[in-house]
């Protein structure tokens, strides 16, 4: 164990680099995105406009993604990868679907699945 | 687009929160395929590490890293395990992560049990469902689970169990005891 505060990722160095991406703005347009949203591509890009996080988060979600894995994937923070999301959504490149406010932890039988399955790992 | 709500995934969120060096990366790591999530907080008043951004709205921000991770029980259903650091100045990542979320685990190390009493307190008084694991430490002094329950002072129906972070046989049980406890907690609710 380490007293130091490892979690502090000094070694992704200044911060700034990615807010340079979205201008400095620190939250989407919109609702915040929860970590676990879906996001999908919908439509057909337009060729010229987007920047290259944009169409890497349109290539990554042309099937279903969390946005955690989206950040995952695009190695960036979260807090980025929502601002990036809200201008694509708001070009209606995306749709994003929230998971529901109580969370599937109401619906019995999907807790049920997940007993089963964690048993079957 | 009409068949998208009905094949959107099932996502269920599982915290993973305790004190430094207790067990939370490894205990991730044991269940699943984990990744560094980093997530970043403006911090204008909340007076921890702050990073000058010139220029950028004169907003200080920090970046902060989780342990991120995955377990996929079926397609279109997926548990995310989020493993956060437990002390009370990053409670502002919990109340995103605890929102809807299935449930926490607490772990606890005997050797500085007070260590996770933040966390215990901050479930307690959120009502999310929370078990207590307890990371047996080699050679650490091992404390019966009804001592570390009277210290914690938690309630009768939170379980407690002893575990090896490191042995995902002993990760797996943790994590079913907690999925166990929600719906318990869901059945008595009802
Ligand atoms: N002997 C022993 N070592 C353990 C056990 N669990 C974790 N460790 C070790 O303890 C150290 C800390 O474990 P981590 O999983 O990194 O703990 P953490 O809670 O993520 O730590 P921070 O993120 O720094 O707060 C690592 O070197 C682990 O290998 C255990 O049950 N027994
Ligand atoms: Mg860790």
């Amino acid at each position: 164990m380490s007293d130091s505060p490892q979690w502090l990722d000094e070694e992704a160095g200044p911060v700034v680099r990615p807010y340079a991406l979205i201008r400095g703005r620190t939250h989407p347009s919109g609702d915040a995105f929860d970590l676990v949203a879906t996001v999908r591509a919908i439509g057909d890009p337009p060729s010229g406009e987007l920047g290259p996080e944009e169409r890497h988060i349109l290539r990554a979600a042309r099937g279903p993604i969390s946005v955690a894995d989206l950040a995952v994937e695009l190695d960036l923070p979260v807090g980025v990868v929502r601002v990036l999301l809200g201008d694509l959504r708001d070009q209606a490149l995306i749709s994003v679907t929230s998971p529901p406010a109580v969370g599937a932890r109401s619906n019995e039988r999907i807790l049920k699945e997940v007993i089963n399955g964690l048993r079957a790992l | 687009m009409d068949s998208v709500l009905s094949e959107d995934p099932v996502a269920l969120k599982i915290l993973i929160a305790g004190g430094f060096g207790v067990g939370k990366t490894t205990l991730v790591g044991a269940v699943s395929e984990i990744k560094p999530l980093r997530t970043e907080e403006v911090l204008s008043d909340r007076g921890i590490g702050i990073d000058d951004l010139d220029g950028v709205e004169g907003k200080n921000t920090t970046t902060v890293a989780m342990d991120f991770g995955r377990i996929t029980i079926r397609e279109g259903l997926v548990v995310y395990l989020f493993g956060t650091p437990g002390q009370e100045r990053f409670w502002f990542m919990w109340d995103e992560l605890s929102y809807g979320a299935l449930g926490a685990v607490v772990i606890a190390d005997t050797r500085r049990l007070t260590d996770c009493f933040p966390s215990v307190d901050y479930f307690e008084q959120r009502g999310t469902p929370f078990v207590v694991a307890v990371n047996c430490f080699d050679g650490a002094a091992r404390h019966s689970i009804d001592d570390v329950r009277i210290a914690l002072d938690l309630d009768d129906d939170v379980p407690v169990l002893l575990c090896d972070v490191r042995r995902r046989a002993s990760a797996k049980e943790v994590m079913i005891a907690l999925v166990e406890h929600s719906l318990r907690t869901l059945a008595s609710a009802n």
